[in-house]
């Protein structure tokens, strides 16, 4: 299985030789030493491998993913799994700003910190934090599930449409919008099911978490909602 | 004033009656228009939201004028002698830069602000005369790929729709920043054009009041750019042309710090480009006029060695061949049309006038793309209203107008005495206006003064 040390070869002939890969290709383990915190690693990628990266990683690693697995066993920069769409991603430590932006459908398991913006506009990723998340997550969330086993900063859910946020811990306050709701049993089986997925099943139980989600009235323009225009 | 205060005369001077009256005068500051506008507030309290540019009048191409061949200059024969209107964008870092017959691109409109086979009429046209069409926000639909031969995919702020697949089948890419009618704003589409399929493509609940993002989710600043600019190379394994489109407002920093980002083409627009359904106090009072803009980016293009090297496409009111003349001599190396392809392919034709009627517009004037209800059946996602245009004829018509803006171009590039359209230089300009001696930075007609240069 390859092994790739990014201190001796480019960025760019790695990210070619994993868009190359067809999708039976025999190559489905990838290890990656020496990422120095490089950006745009291991993005675009499309077929059912693992890469698993050693260390710290810098702007948009694994951005627009489809199907590949993909490791960081350090933290990781901006964007960490921008517009995802399939397959899952997975940090060991702390992602920064804007983790899982506008992802569109895999998942993104964070087990450290998320900073800010996590999740903004995701349409339809789920994406699971172990730890705590930064202000202004989940803004303008279109779609897909937010699970936070820890806290969450301030302005969660700005303008929200569909997609739904679970946190167990202390909200520091919602944003425009951004309501806490009943848990249904749909929202329940979806939760657990995400919890699942991130093999986290042994350690939280679905019941640990408040849901959040759109209260819809910033869905229709109106005289009445003229303060949060 | 009434006759009753003058002062009284002796006798009648005419059979005027003593209390004939003046004509009624509106006001200036409160014409008709702006009393509309209170009152429409007034009974609504939501800001008027509408599509297309700013309407106000504003300095433009029509201030300026070509001086034509003469004794020290040489014209061309028409028809005969060849002048050159091919372009090529993206060579800078791209491995596979676009080739355009043309140097007039089609605009960035999505599909949900027009209708699929609007959209289609806009591949159509364009191909056929061998120039590009943009997507827009809303993602890329298999109609338009399938008749464009050359796609310009947007990358927006709000990113509907965006996938890696997408991306791959796109000939270029291009970042869009912000547009000449909202710099600063994200995009609307109101419910009525959320249809089923537009909200799919959207993620997004059907019907709702849809408001894009105004800034890009993962990255701020022009630092951060430069990265996202890498990691759409890399995914797209450096073959797309990048573009980086702004609205005109800051335009020398804007194109300076666009080709600093690492931009194959910088898209430049000026405040009388078209948007889809924006507020009409943004549309008309943010932003430059292009005329205003061009200059300052060509500016910096040629402070950083990068003029011709990053190509610059200006858009915002593009109508002529004298038009695109006139970008091209002012240092762009291509423009974009928006509302003039838009009316090639039949939006507002005085033949719907009882319809528009019914709307309470007049042809010509129709503005309320947002509703969802136009009789062209172009700006709309009703079924049955996107029936009545057919993409072939609509097609047919934007590439006829497409040829003659580039008949028109070449025309005026041969008596300039140029065998390319590029070889138009401002030197080749006059201005009628003061204003638009400053803005073009070409001297005024008659005189060999162009305000705010040395040596005035």
């Amino acid at each position: 299985m390859p092994v790739v040390d990014l201190a001796m070869v480019p960025l760019r002939s790695l990210n070619a030789d994993l868009h190359k890969l067809p999708q039976n290709t025999n190559e489905t383990h990838w290890t990656i030493r020496n990422p120095g915190g490089k950006h745009a690693l291991a993005v675009g990628l499309d077929a059912p491998v693992t890469v698993e990266i050693e260390g710290h990683v810098g702007y948009y690693c694994g951005g627009m993913n489809k199907e590949a697995t993909i490791v960081v066993t350090g933290n990781a920069g901006v964007g960490v799994g921008e517009n995802m769409m399939s397959g899952e991603i997975r940090i060991k430590g702390d992602a920064s700003q804007a983790a899982g932006a506008t992802g569109r459908g895999g998942l993104l398991v964070i087990e450290g910190d998320a900073s800010a913006r996590c999740g903004i506009s995701m349409k339809g990723i789920d994406i699971v934090v172990k730890g705590s998340i930064g202000p202004m997550s989940a803004f303008m969330a279109q779609e897909g599930n937010l699970v936070v086993l820890g806290d969450a900063g301030e302005a969660l859910g700005d303008s929200i449409y569909e997609a739904r946020l679970f946190v167990r811990g202390a909200v520091r306050s919602l944003g425009a919008d951004c309501v806490e709701k009943p848990m249904e049993a749909a929202d329940r089986a979806a939760l657990a099911g995400v919890i699942a997925r991130a093999g986290l099943s042994d350690d939280v139980s679905p019941d640990e978490f408040k849901l959040y989600g759109s209260a819809r009235t910033l869905y229709h323009f109106h005289v009445d909602n003229a303060s949060a225009y | 004033m009434t006759a009753s205060l003058k002062p009284m005369p002796a006798a009648p001077l005419s059979d005027m009656p003593a209390t004939a009256q003046t004509t009624p005068r509106f006001s200036a500051t409160f014409d008709p228009h702006t009393i509309s506008e209170i009152q429409r507030a007034a009974a609504t309290g939501i800001y008027d939201i509408r599509g297309g540019g700013a309407k106000r009048k504003l300095p433009h191409f029509d201030d300026l004028l070509f001086l034509g061949a003469s004794i020290s200059r040489y014209p061309l024969e028409g028809y005969r002698e060849k002048c050159g209107t091919d372009v090529v964008l993206g060579a800078r870092f791209a491995k596979k830069p676009i080739h355009l017959k043309i140097p007039i691109t089609i605009a960035g409109m999505s599909f949900g602000a027009l209708s699929g086979p609007a959209k289609e009429a806009l591949g159509r046209g364009a191909t056929i005369v061998g120039t590009s069409t943009t997507t827009g926000d809303g993602g890329m639909t298999p109609e338009e790929r399938g008749h464009s031969q050359t796609l310009i995919y947007q990358y927006l702020p709000s990113r509907y729709g965006m996938n890696p697949d997408d991306l791959r089948k796109a000939d270029a890419i291009e970042i869009v920043i912000g547009q000449g009618a909202k710099p600063g704003g994200g995009g609307m589409l109101l419910g009525q054009k959320i249809s089923p399929r537009v909200a799919r493509m959207r993620n997004l609940p059907e019907g709702i009041d849809q408001r894009s993002a105004c800034r890009h989710p993962d990255w701020t600043g022009p630092d951060d750019l430069e990265i996202k600019i890498e990691e759409l190379r890399e995914i797209t394994d450096w073959e797309k042309p990048i573009y980086v489109k702004v609205g005109a407002s800051r335009p020398y920093y804007d194109t300076a710090l666009a080709v600093k980002s690492g931009a194959d083409v910088v898209v430049l627009d000026g405040m009388q480009g078209g948007t889809a359904a924006t507020q009409e106090v943004f549309i008309e009072n943010v932003g430059l006029p292009i005329l205003a803009a061009i200059r300052p980016a060509v500016q910096a293009l040629q402070d950083l060695g990068m003029h011709r090297k990053v190509q610059l496409i200006v858009s915002g009111g593009i109508r002529t061949g004298a038009d695109v003349a006139k970008a091209l001599a002012l240092g762009a190396d291509a423009v974009a049309i928006g509302t003039a392809a838009l009316i090639a392919l039949g939006d507002n034709d005085p033949r719907l006038e009882a319809e528009y009627a019914k709307l309470g517009t007049t042809a010509g004037a129709y503005d309320d793309w947002h509703e969802g209800r136009d009789p062209a059946g172009i700006t709309t996602q009703d079924p049955e209203l996107a029936a009545r245009l057919d993409p072939l004829k609509a097609g047919r018509r934007l590439a006829n107008y497409l040829s003659v803006l580039a008949l028109e171009t070449q025309t005026i590039a041969r008596a300039c005495g140029k065998s390319h359209v590029h070889n138009l230089e401002p030197e080749d300009l006059v201005a009628l206006t003061v204003e638009a001696a400053a803005m073009a930075r070409v001297p005024l007609a008659g005189t060999n003064w162009i305000p705010g240069s040395a040596g005035f």
